[in-house]
């Protein structure tokens, strides 16, 4: 089942890395299994939409993604949520280190 | 204003949150073919370039669990999009990077066969695309 998320957000040179896991079957229709996956992804800075992302059920089980903002500095806020084909959804924040 | 347009005002009126609620492109996310979700995305004129990179391993051992960096040097890049062309559905994902944001993504996919990964680049109303060969020894579809 779906389930905790975990997120890292990095200032360097710069850019800000992000890097995203969450926990989700991310089943197909090949798989016997009833289809269960996540369709959207979106990633605020600040409370600013900077990445809405539309995925199918080809993303890997337990998605990972990196993302790379502009600037960004110590304390800034990233938040990332999702939602899946039924309408499950999860969100994480955290601050940029 | 005659009362049907009004109606249809109306219904777009409505339509409008709903669409922004379930922002999923269900045509170009259900075709069976890479034309198709081409044509589903608006990317079908895509002209080939150099300016945008994909890192993937040549052979992916587990077809489950394939990595892919993908970043646009397209000046004004505002999505990447991702076609898995021999996958079941071949349109993986589409990011949008929106003011603040770099055109970069790196993902885990999951490959049918050995494919090429077409890599959509949107940039001031223009598609640029570019491929990339992955040979996969066990397909990672069934997951």
């Amino acid at each position: 089942m779906a389930g905790p998320m975990k997120m890292r957000a990095t200032a360097q040179g710069g850019t800000t890395e992000v890097r995203v896991l969450m926990t989700h079957p991310m089943t197909t229709a090949q798989s016997g299994q009833p289809l269960h996956f996540i369709q959207n992804v979106t990633v605020k800075q600040n409370g600013k939409t900077v990445i809405e992302a539309e995925i199918s059920q080809a993303v890997s089980r337990n998605p990972v993604f990196s993302f790379r903002l502009k600037g960004g500095a110590k304390g800034d806020k990233i938040e990332v949520s999702w939602v899946d084909n039924k309408g499950e959804s999860n969100a994480i924040e955290t601050a940029v280190a | 204003m005659t009362r049907r347009s009004l109606l249809a005002f109306l219904g777009l009126l409505l339509a409008k949150p709903l669409s922004v609620l379930a922002a999923w492109n269900e045509q170009a996310f259900g075709a069976k073919t890479a034309p198709d979700a081409l044509k589903g995305i608006g990317a079908s004129a895509a002209a080939p370039s150099k300016d945008i990179v994909i890192e993937a391993p040549q052979i992916a051992e587990n077809g489950a669990v394939v990595p892919i960096e993908i970043s646009s040097n397209v000046p004004g890049t505002t999505a990447i999009a991702v076609v898995i062309e021999k996958n079941p559905f071949p349109l993986a994902g589409r990011f949008e990077f929106k003011e603040g944001a770099l055109p970069f993504v790196k993902l885990n996919v999951k490959m049918g066969e050995t494919s090429d990964v077409r890599v959509v680049a949107f940039a001031g109303g223009k598609q640029f695309s570019a491929t990339r060969e992955i040979k996969v020894t066990i397909g990672g579809c069934g997951g």
